[in-house]
């Protein structure tokens, strides 16, 4: 199951990088969207996959029964989403901003923009 | 005569520095009279004297200052004779520059920044003269070239000033720079930075592979400072500088920096062919070049620097000679040349303040006007020209007669030693008598402020000083230059010092190098043709090819920078993909790590059709043509994630993602307005033949890193501990909640800030672009109308629920958070007139309450002395719907969180709405459509 997990994320984070590295404007914000989703399944899959059970200590239980999955990647990657969110909305708002600037010219007028 | 405690010359080093930052504080209050600050260097002169008894008798007070104990490295303070010497040169000669200075620059408003200058110099030449230790001799010697600097430039408005200071700063503090490693070279030789250890250990290091290199970096390091040729031509640029600098620093002190440099590392370095060969080729050289290019000059103070650069040049060879006789000479015309030429370029700055020029054929008749003046120029002349019974004489006959007592060299030395000589005399002619004799030409003095005294009291002094120590050589000088010999030379010395040799060859030489100068001094108009000539040869000299030299090196710099810098977004982002694979891949070839693929296990269809739903969203995404569709598409792949999420344990997490795609959606959908649609953009990045090949090799570093991470355990996972800790000491259920506001709050606060720094980041770009009558947008539906009004506070209250269950079951601040402000985007979704808030709190206002909550809710274990962020717990309530809720420090963080994420989430979608509404003031069509 982790194989499969470990090439869905090779999957999406090689989109993402194609995006980027191919892309106009628009499609450099998909690929970083990609980039995050599959950084974030790097780190839960990396802690290892449960069986279903969740990090949650059952009523009646001191601490977790031995093949619980990883909290600690659970809360790395909670955080992780939703910094990733931020990050997004930055770059939404910098490339709307870019557009506004260099109009249609697309990414090649970046080289052109500091001076 | 008291004996100097030997942490006294740190003292008045100190006293220098504490003046520089006075004096220009102090000159413009006060009516503090500038010229004032002469006691600081004249008390030192006064100290220094009168304790200078027994250092000229051979005993050096040591001491040492810690500075950096652990590295080893302290203020090692030392007075020697030649130290003293300098000392005393610095100070006295400083004494007559701060006097001649306040009357140079009387009026301007620059004067207390001059003076403050000034005295950082005077300062770093004092820590130079008093430091045994060469790393903090090093501090000092730098610092000389930083003021120089300053003060060369002090006319800033000037472009040539300017780049002469640049010039001049460029040259000797890169001396400098190789100087350091001269030093760090020996350091490593002898293990100490103490020039007494290095002395100590003079054999192992001359016998050492090493001595060269450190030779010559030292050599380097004094050359440029010393004004050798071909390092010569900062100096003459530097007259740009007042005269009071070009008098005190480039003639009298700074460039001797060099000479006293080599002067104090004779007994380390010296007794070498190599040390001979190099002081003297260089010395020579710059003795003659600098006499002939001085006699041609007409400006009076150009003349003065290339004959400065001419001294320079006879130090420097007089010290390569070692010959005890010529080490006598070297001292003692350190001293005399300090005398003359001082008084010289005082007379010159006077003049020119007098009469408005430098330029000798105009200046003629002035003793008339400037007796005083005149008087001192004469005699420091006859000094230089080496007449008795000027103490200059006695320097040059000793010259002569130590190339006498060389013959292997001596005679060509002794030729150029005349020939040098006639050029001396023929420049002392031209600024000591000539501007003083005849009737005055043209208008004459524009201004007679240099009859004032303070222009007139230091060329006076010095002149007669010449003269004094000319008469009374031995009972003067005769101490101090036996004892400064006896160091350099590193033997016993006795020294005899009278004015009348007799009659010998000795004084004959003498008579045909003064009477050579007079003939050319006549000769001077016919000469000026060929003089011509070689001024245009040395205006190529140095400083063309050096200015061009650096435009060259800024070219080729500017020329990397914009190959490596070249602002292609697409190119920077394949070097940093190919950097990051490459350095994957060297490390996995380093390591020898041969990949184990993870038991298969068993393979659940739930997880399979989640990833497969993931998989085929991905590359739907990247073949999507259309905007909208690539934006929705991109929200399905994020629930699938949210799915796989759920499956495998994690539902905080994967009700966080649910919560984010929608919100990503509602962004995007927002943002779309006036993005590029995707088939207009025109495709410009890396080539699809380095571009997929790239992809497909991230891609493939992601997947094997994964593979990795999962099979290698380096050590037991620190979340069994949490796992372990979470119920019994943090009183919560919920593992990953209780690592987020408790095991890990810190990480938590940071991320909550950054988070905050991102939205206001969007805010900045975005303005406050708010139209104060948002129009009412069309087709809202009033089905929503309708439900939000009573959704969004159920929403709300919701969003409530889950921040309190969330120690224990799925929830916290962060979901919390989302759903709150979600409740607040739905009432304003519905209403576009209604402020975006929660709890009636701006989101500006949410965001700081929020971080101030999660900030100070680490105080509270930060007093108790747990440490910040530590968890204190207090009672237990219970709540309807909610359960037990234990009250503590990290309930009040986890609320600090839900603030701060619920601000973040309405700045964000108010910002870009604000924009969207001002965009769009006119109807137009739904971003959905």
């Amino acid at each position: 199951m982790e194989t499969l997990a470990a090439i869905l994320i090779g999957l999406l984070a090689g989109s993402g990088a194609l995006l980027l590295l191919r892309g106009g404007l628009f499609r450099i914000l998909l690929g970083l969207a990609l980039l995050a989703q599959a950084a974030n399944l790097l780190v839960f899959t990396a802690a290892g996959l449960g069986r279903g059970d969740t990090a949650i200590i059952a009523e009646g239980s001191e601490t977790l029964p031995a093949d619980h999955p990883d909290p600690l990647a659970q809360a790395l990657v909670l955080t992780a989403i939703v910094i990733s969110f931020g990050s997004l909305a930055f770059c939404l708002v910098l490339l709307k901003k870019t557009r506004a600037r260099i109009g249609a010219a697309g990414v090649p007028a970046l080289a052109n923009t500091e001076s | 005569m008291m004996p100097v405690d030997p942490l006294a010359p740190a003292i008045l080093v100190l006293l220098f520095f504490l003046s520089a930052v006075l004096a220009p504080a102090l000159s413009k209050r006060f009516g503090f009279p500038p010229t004032l600050w002469c006691l600081v260097p004249g008390a030192t002169f006064v100290v220094l004297l009168s304790g200078s008894g027994p250092v000229w008798q051979g005993a050096i007070p040591r001491a040492s200052v810690p500075w950096a104990p652990e590295l080893g490295l302290a203020w090692d303070l030392w007075l020697s004779p030649a130290g003293l010497l300098l000392a005393l040169l610095v100070s006295g000669m400083g004494t007559l520059v701060v006097i001649y200075a306040a009357a140079y620059l009387q009026g301007s408003d620059r004067l207390g920044r001059f003076l403050g200058i000034l005295f950082l110099f005077s300062g770093s030449m004092m820590g130079i003269a008093v430091t045994e230790n060469a790393l903090v001799l090093f501090v000092f010697w730098e610092l000389t070239s930083i003021a120089s600097y300053l003060l060369i430039g002090h006319f800033h408005e000037k472009a040539e000033s300017r780049k002469s200071a640049l010039d001049a700063l460029l040259i000797t503090a890169g001396g400098g720079v190789v100087l350091l490693a001269g030093f760090i070279l020996l350091g490593e030789i002898t293990g100490t930075y103490r020039i007494g250890g290095w002395i100590e250990a003079a054999e192992t290091i001359r016998s050492h592979p090493l001595y060269a290199a450190a030779f010559l970096c030292i050599a380097f390091g004094a050359f440029t400072k010393s004004a050798q040729v071909p390092f010569h031509f900062w100096l003459p640029g530097a007259m740009a500088a007042p005269a009071p600098v070009s008098a005190y620093l480039h003639s009298a002190t700074m460039v001797k920096l060099g000479v006293f440099l080599l002067a104090i590392l004779h007994p380390v370095l010296g007794g070498t062919p190599l040390w001979h060969d190099t002081l003297v080729g260089f010395g020579a050289v710059t003795m003659v070049w600098g006499a002939l290019v001085a006699m041609v000059q007409t400006d009076l103070k150009h003349l003065l620097a290339f004959s400065t650069v001419s001294a320079l040049g006879t130090l420097t060879m007089l010290l390569g000679m070692e010959h005890v006789l010529s080490v006598k000479v070297a001292v003692l015309f350190f001293i005399v040349h300090a005398l003359y030429k001082g008084a010289l370029f005082m007379v010159a700055g006077a003049l020119e303040k007098g009469t408005g020029t430098r330029e000798i054929g105009q200046l003629r008749g002035l003793m008339r006007r400037f007796p005083a003046l005149g008087i001192a120029a004469v005699a420091a002349a006859f000094s230089m020209s080496g007449l008795p019974p000027f103490v200059g004489f006695i320097a040059k006959e000793l010259l002569y007669e130590v190339k006498l007592a060389t013959p292997a060299v001596g005679m060509a030395l002794l030729v150029a030693g005349i020939v040098a000589n006639a050029a001396n005399v023929v420049v002392a002619l031209k600024v000591g008598v000539l501007p003083f004799l005849g009737e005055p030409r043209g208008e004459g003095p524009q201004n007679l402020k240099p009859t004032k005294i303070g222009f007139w009291i230091g060329p006076v002094l010095l002149g007669s000083g010449s003269l004094v120590f000319g008469l009374f050589p031995h009972a003067i000088l005769g101490g101090p230059v036996e004892a400064v010999v006896t160091q350099i030379a590193a033997e016993d010395v006795a020294v005899q010092l009278k004015l009348w040799h007799g009659l010998n060859l000795v004084l004959l030489l003498s008579a045909i190098t003064v009477l050579g100068g007079v003939g050319l001094f006549a000769m001077r108009r016919r000469l000026s043709r060929y003089g011509n000539l070689l001024r245009d040869a040395t205006m190529w000299s140095g400083v063309t090819l050096f200015r061009s030299g650096l435009a060259g090196f800024l070219t080729g710099a500017g020329v990397i920078t914009r190959t490596i810098q070249s602002g292609r977004l697409h190119t920077y982002l394949a070097v940093i993909f190919s950097v990051a694979v490459a350095g994957l891949i060297a490390a996995w070839w380093r390591s020898g790590y041969v990949l184990t693929l993870p038991s298969r296990g068993e393979v659940r269809t739930d997880v399979l059709l989640t990833l497969l739903f993931v998989a085929v969203a991905a590359i739907a995404v990247l073949r999507c043509r259309r905007r909208m569709t690539a934006v929705l598409i991109l929200g399905c792949l994020g629930f699938g994630i949210a799915v796989f999420f759920a499956l495998h344990g994690a539902p905080d997490l994967a009700i966080t993602q649910i919560l984010v795609e929608t919100l990503t959606l509602l962004l995007f959908a927002l943002a779309l307005y006036g993005l590029p649609a995707m088939r207009e953009e025109r495709r410009a990045g890396v080539p699809r033949a380095i571009a997929v090949p790239l992809a497909i090799a991230v891609g493939l570093a992601f997947t094997f890193l994964t593979l990795k991470a999962f099979d290698v355990q380096l050590a037991e996972p620190v979340s069994i501990a949490h796992a372990a800790k979470s119920l019994t000491e943090a009183h919560g259920r919920n593992v990953v909640n209780v690592i987020l506001v408790d095991f890990r709050a810190l990480d938590t606060l940071g991320e909550i800030t950054v988070l905050m720094i991102a939205a206001l980041g969007v805010s900045a770009m975005l303005g406050h672009a708010r139209s104060p009558f948002p129009a009412e947008r069309l087709g809202t539906s009033p089905v929503l109308s309708a439900s939000a009004r009573y959704t969004a506070p159920a929403m709300l209250v919701f969003s409530i629920y889950l921040l309190l269950r969330g120690h224990n079951d799925p929830g916290g601040g962060f979901i919390g958070g989302l759903v709150a402000a979600m409740s607040a985007i739905l009432v304003h979704l519905a209403r576009p007139s209604a402020p975006l808030r929660v709890f009636a709190l701006s989101a500006p206002a949410l965001m700081v309450l929020g971080l101030a909550t999660a900030a100070l809710s680490g105080l509270p274990g930060l007093i108790s002395g747990d440490g910040y962020l530590a968890a204190l717990w207090g009672g237990e309530i219970a709540l309807p719907a909610v359960g037990k809720v234990k009250l503590g420090t990290p309930l009040l963080f986890d609320i600090g969180v839900y603030l701060v994420v619920a601000g973040v989430v309405l700045l964000l979608y108010g910002a870009m709405e604000g924009r969207r509404a001002a965009e769009n003031s006119e109807p137009s069509p739904s971003p959905l459509s």
